[in-house]
Order: structure tokens, then sequence, then C-alpha cells
């Protein structure tokens, strides 16, 4: 039996909401697939676009998380992630890539169960769209 | 760096915690070739004194430099590993954790190899990033001794003259006219049925006399700014139209005041004049005029005389207060159970709430302790109790036990029988929870006056539109069979619910709430008064339904936290803050911009952080177009080493 696809997933994560989500899912024994490598940032607003496209290199997925609007550690943060990430989005649809690779999720501290179930959804979602033809290796 | 950075890896066992589901071994063994990479080692439990003492050894024999601490959470231990660097010589920040223990082993428990293979890609992005790392300057900055309270019920008193009594400078705001919160409104507090506001009554007035409180009280918090030991609140003080430096309070304007109305303290049981305080040991103790029920017939005015404290003009007065910490003591709200169909609450006149009834019993209260029906003033002769009510029930989303009404009902059941010891008293329970200290035997001695405790949730409350009367279907689970009983008065202990106003004051201090709408501690055990925004504590029910034993003691611990900080007359501020290389900046203010901390400056057509007042979320770092700024220890570099790394084999 051929080995199914185990598609790799990059998720950055702010460390006051999305991170703390993520301690919680653990604390509360949540389980979801092991293909997520989590990179910590002080806020979603450090995400570069670089890193995304760097991590679309090697990945065949990609998370942005952060605390809901209005909710954000440093104000507004979350709202020039948002932008950035809508942007990336148009560019992966202009180089034809599924623009579903890229994932934009508001996650507070409270919600371990949501960080859960959004790993698990888009792992499952990668599963379907395959491997990135982007990505090497 | 001209030196190869030499880097030691401890991954810990933490019992079988990681070492259950991770292969420890295998991950230490993967690593200890890695280009760098001077020790790894696997240990049961890193954070334990020997665990440390092995990290603080290794970097004197081997001259270590960075340290990657394969363990926990660093939002659990990353303080704890920083400290041991320090310790031993080293800049802290040259510390990496990699968290595989809530973000591997607890969330891959059926995958072990699995997670093997991604706690060991995990060391290796780690390992990567810490060659990377660079020392920041530590910079300490001077606290200021002064303390926000916000809310000044029965926690935020306590931790108030807890404050007052170290020597802090204390600024307690409420935004009810009177401090003393709901326990002001109780008739006796269980176990010890001490009458409710002769213990707090005393303290109310010590806090109004202590030259270190100052009260601000029929106000609201607009905005805070600023950091830990440096916070900026502005306040706004709603207007009383009463001056309060010239109110003596002697009540001379009520009593010619000719306007009434439902007094919203006294559960819109009893009535006040529209110029009035709320309760006659209301502090401060100065009387407001309620704009929306006078008549400006002025009668006040002429009864006020030469003391001329009466002030129609008066407008909100807006404060900026300058305080080291600020401890969250908002409370509850009462739960309110129009929602609870099945119970008639709105729609019989006989179902009261549990905080009703204390207003009721009271001796201050409306009826003046007698206790009655509101619907024909007569004494009720059957009196029955529905529990959990607004509390362990999905349906209305509050999952959680409040913690109180057990030990309420109980109570008052007992009131009841000692008031009326012919009458009959049950309670309808789902379980009673007597868990606190003398609690058990407080229920044991109300049960021999004679109350019936029925085990099982209450269906339905019928109303006989003739008596007012009304039957309880409730199935006994102890007989097995449903029942009815009918009574003369139902009284529903209503839970506690998150204030209103939480989610707004939530946002204002940047501290989550959790699942119940609660706010959010930094960790359930060990830091249970801590938010994690430091400086910011939290005490009593706003943190989770509490009793006032256990709210009072959880404000003396958010006090000592605030001492214990505040003591220290300095502290560390933020080392990862951005930084903007000169040559590069084409000075465009686009991160001037976008800094939510006005953080950064132009000075001759260059950008330039302003430290002191960066927050680090470096934000900028990623919206310069010239990638002119550097956010510390969060850089493009340290990043991307991350990013390359992650699924490298």
């Amino acid at each position: 039996m051929a080995e199914e696809f185990e598609p790799k997933l990059i998720a950055f994560t702010c460390n006051w909401c999305s991170y703390a989500g993520a301690d919680l899912a653990g604390v509360s024994r949540m389980q979801y697939p092991p293909n997520v490598r989590v990179i910590r940032l002080m806020c979603s607003g450090r995400v570069d676009p670089i890193f995304i496209l760097e991590a679309l290199k090697r990945a065949d997925g990609v998370l942005v998380t952060g605390c809901h609007i209005g909710d954000c550690h440093y104000v507004s943060g979350n709202l020039h992630a948002e932008v950035r990430v809508k942007l990336v989005k148009k560019a992966l649809e202009m180089v034809g890539l599924e623009p579903e690779r890229l994932k934009l999720e508001w996650i507070s501290a409270s919600e371990g169960e949501k960080f859960a179930r959004v790993i698990k959804e888009m792992v499952d979602q990668l599963k379907k769209l395959g491997k990135n033809p982007l990505r090497d290796g | 760096m001209i030196d190869k950075p030499r880097i030691g890896v401890y991954v810990c066992h933490c019992g079988k915690n990681i070492a259950g589901v991770v292969n420890v071994e295998d991950v230490a063994e993967h690593v200890r070739n890695m280009a760098g990479v001077i020790v790894a080692k696997d240990y049961r439990y890193v954070c334990s004194d020997p665990g440390q003492d092995m990290i603080k050894k290794d970097i004197r024999d081997y001259q270590l430099d960075r340290i990657v601490v394969v363990a926990c959470s660093p939002r659990l231990h990353e303080p704890t590993f920083r400290r041991v660097l320090e310790e031993s010589g080293l800049n802290p920040y040259l510390l990496e954790m990699v968290n595989i223990r809530e973000q591997c082993s607890w969330v891959h428990m059926d995958e072990p190899d699995k997670a093997t293979e991604k706690a060991k890609d995990l060391v290796r992005m780690a390992i990567l990033r810490s060659q990377l790392l660079e020392p920041l300057e530590i910079k300490e900055v001077k606290v200021l001794k002064s303390v926000l309270i916000v809310g000044g019920g029965v926690s935020g008193i306590s931790a108030a003259l807890d404050l007052a009594e170290m020597g802090f400078k204390v600024y307690l705001v409420e935004k009810n006219e009177s401090i003393g919160g709901h326990m002001a409104q109780l008739d006796k507090t269980f176990p010890s049925m001490d009458c409710s506001i002769c213990i707090l009554g005393p303290k109310m007035v010590e806090v109004a006399r202590h030259p270190k409180i100052k009260i601000i009280s029929h106000a609201d918090i607009v905005r805070v700014e600023g950091y830990v030991g440096n916070f900026k609140v502005k306040i706004r003080e709603n207007p009383r139209y009463v001056i309060s430096d010239r109110c003596t309070g002697c009540g001379e304007c009520q009593e010619v005041c000719p306007i009434e109305y439902p007094n919203e303290w006294d559960i819109n049981l009893g009535v006040r004049k529209a110029i009035s305080v709320p309760f006659p040991q209301a502090v401060p103790s100065v009387y407001r005029i309620n704009i929306d029920y006078c008549l400006q017939c002025y009668k006040c005015v002429e009864a006020c005389g030469a003391r001329e404290a009466i002030d129609f003009g008066q407008k909100p007065k807006e404060t900026e207060l300058n305080v080291g910490a600020i401890i969250v003591a908002i409370g509850f709200e009462p739960y309110e159970p129009y929602q609870l169909k099945e119970y008639g609450y709105g729609t019989y006149q006989n179902v009261i709430t549990n905080i009703e009834f204390e207003r009721l019993i009271n001796a201050a209260g409306p009826t003046e302790g007698k206790l009655i029906r509101v619907s024909d003033m007569k004494v009720p002769h059957r009196i029955g109790f529905i529990q959990c009510v607004g509390s362990r029930d999905e349906r209305i989303g509050h999952i959680y036990c409040s913690r109180f009404c057990c030990m309420s009902a109980i109570k008052q059941a007992r009131q009841i029988k000692e008031k009326l010891p012919e009458a009959e008293v049950y309670i309808f329970h789902t379980e009673p929870r007597t868990f606190g200290k003398g609690f058990e035997a407080f229920f044991r001695k109300t049960r021999e006056y004679g109350v019936s405790v029925v085990r099982g949730r209450a269906s339905k409350v019928l109303e006989d539109p003739e008596t007012g009367n009304l039957t309880v279907f409730v199935e006994d689970l102890s007989l097995g069979k449903p029942v009815e009983v009918e009574v003369d008065l139902l009284i529903l202990s209503v839970g506690m619910s998150p204030p209103k106003d939480l989610e707004s004051l939530s946002r204002t201090l940047r501290i989550p709430r959790d699942p119940d709408g609660f706010l959010l501690e930094a960790h359930p055990k060990l830091r249970p008064v801590d938010t994690h925004t430091a400086g910011i504590f939290l005490a009593g029910a706003c943190q989770s339904p509490k009793d006032i034993t256990d709210s009072i003691s959880q404000a003396k611990a958010a006090a000592a936290s605030v001492a214990a900080l505040l003591s220290r007359g300095k502290i560390r501020v933020e080392s990862m803050i951005a930084h903007v290389n000169q040559d590069l900046c084409i000075g465009c203010g686009l991160c001037q911009e976008i800094c939510p901390y006005q953080a950064m400056t132009i000075q001759n057509k260059k950008s330039k952080t302003i430290p002191a007042l960066c927050g680090g979320c470096g934000t900028c770092a990623s919206t310069c177009p010239e990638h002119a700024i550097t956010m510390k220890h969060y850089t493009n570099k340290q990043i991307l080493a991350e990013v390359v790394t992650a699924f490298q084999r």
C-alpha cells in the first residue's frame, strides 16, 4: 500500500494569544496531527511576506495566527498581518498556486480547541491539495 | 561574532509527560553531532535544582554560550532558565526553548514515532536559531510606587488596605457611587453568620480614612497606556451634581427632596430620593442627584445652604493617574434568570432570586427584615429554593459551578427557620457542594433545623393565579419518581455571570478572558493572580466565581504580588525592541505611522526608536520597505533560520 501523503505545515503564532491557545490545546490533551511546526513570534504583525514565501518553498501550507481583532496584545499588529496575508494570497493566485495553502486564523489564549481544530482542518485540506509544487524536497 | 557559538542542548523527560511519548534519548542523540553542539543530554526534570545545576556546570566546564532547553512551554519556564544563564554569567537572551510538551507529547499521544520526528525538527530549528541569537542589553527603569485598583468590592477593599498599609499609594476606582460591592447588599455571610455590612462597613470606612488611599467612585476607566511600573491611566468621573469636597453627608437635602425612584441597590424593592446615597453606610458619603428623575425644584439647594455643595452644571471630569501596577477586581453580576422561562422569573411575582432575598431579610432592607412576599405582603410558610440557576447549565453557556449558591441557599434556609421555625423549607438541588472550611458542619446543622433537601433539578414551575402560590415539578432522584411541591415563595439560587463591561475592560487592559468569559490568569496553579500582561493582577470573582473568603484570599495574594513587584524600586524593561539601521533608513515615516506606541521618531529624515516606549511587537520591522529595522531577538535571519530548518532532514 502506498504511503499516505503527509503534508508539511508551518504555523506562525503570536506569543500572547495563539501560542497560548496552542499551549492550552496541550494542557487539555486535545490531539491534532503532528504535521505542523510552530514558529513563535511576539506578534502576528511581525510576519513578513518573506517568511511566508520562504516557508512555501519548504512546506505545503502556511498558517498565520494571531489574537482576535480588537484583542491584539500590541493593539493593532494583527490588522497589519491581515493586510499582508491577503496580499500574499493574491500573489499566490497570480503565480497559479492554490490560495488555500495560506491561511490566517484568529485564535485566543482560551481557544485550545480551536487551535487543534484549525490544524486538523488545514492538514486535511493540504492532503486534498497534495504536494506543493513550489516545495523543494 | 568571532568565536563559533558553543551550544548545550538539554532534553527533558518531564517524568513521563514527555518521555512517555517522545523518545528523548533519540532526540538528544539526533542533534549531538550537529555543528556547534558541544553537549546534548536528556534528563528527568531539567527544571529541578539538579537539572539547573547540571546546565550551570556544563556552562563552566565546556564554556557554553548558547543553551537550548527542550522541555515545556517557554510561557512556563523561560524565566527559570533565563535566570540559570544569568547566574552563570551569560546573557539571558542566549537561551532558546523548545516546547515538546504542550505542543508535542501532549497533543500527539497516540503517535510516538511522529511525535519524536517532530521533536527532532523542532530542536534542529532551535539550534539553528540559537546560533544567531545575540545578547541583548538589560535595562532597568524606576517603578512608580502607586497602584490602581479597579473595583471597590470586598476584593478591591482588601487589596487596597493591604497595599496602603505597606506604604503604597492606592487609587481605588469604583463604577458605582459607593464602594462595598455585592457584599454590602448581603444580610449575613456563611458559615459564620456574621452580619455582612457590620464586618464590611468598618473596612469601607477605613479605606475612606486611610491617608494612602484615594477613592474615585462613580467613575470609569477610559484608557490604559504604558507598561509595568509606569502605567498611565485615564479615569472619567461621572457627574454627581454634588461637589464631593463640600458635601458633608448630612442628608438634609434628601429629607426635602420630593422625588422617589426604585433603588437599584435594593434590587428595586425599595426606593430612594432623587438626591440620596444608595444605602446609609455608603462610602464615600457623598450624595448624588439622579438627573433622570430630578425635577430641578432646587429644594435641595436651599437645604444645603451655605455649604453650596450642589452644582447642576457639573460635567464629567477626566484625570490621569500614573501607577506602577494595576489590580482588576470588578467582581461579577448575578445571573438574570429571565431566559429560563420554566421557572417563571419576571412573570410570577413570588419567584425571586437569592440576591433579592438578601435584601428582603435584611433589617435595613425595604421590608425592615420582615420576610413577606411582594405580591400580597403575606408571610410565606412554605418556601423553596431551586439550585444551579445559571450555573452548570450548558443551555445558557454557563458550564461552571458558581461556588457560592449552595451555601447561600443553606444559609438562607437557616435564616428562614430562625425567623419562622414552623415554615416548611425545601432545597431542590443537583448535588450540594459544601467544600469550604466549616461548610459541611453548617449544612448538617441546617438540616437539623428541619430543612428538606431534595435531590433533583426542578423541571418547571407553575403559578396558581388566584393564590400566587407556586408548584415546583421535580424528579426526586432519591425516591426515583417525579414529585410536585407547592410553595408560597420560591427563591432561585442564581449563579455568577461575568460583568457586562468585562469585555471592554479586558480590551482596554489587553488581558484575555477564559471560555466562561471571566478574566484569564497567567497560570491556573502557579500564577493564579497574575495576568499575561506584566504589572496587571486579578482578584475576586472577575477571575472566576468565588465566595467572600476566597475573594479576600486572592485579593491579599494580588496585593502581595504587587508589593513584590513595586518594592524592588526598579524593574527591567523590554529588551526585545526595534532598532533602525540609520544607513538604510530613507525616512519614509511608515514605521512611525503604524507603531501603536508612538515609539518611532523621525530625526534628520531618519527614523529612530524610543526604547522606553517600544512594546516589541516587531510590526515595524516587517513593514519597513527598506528592511532597515531589526526586531531584536526576532530578526529576519533568526526567524528564517527556523523556517529553513523546519522540514529539512
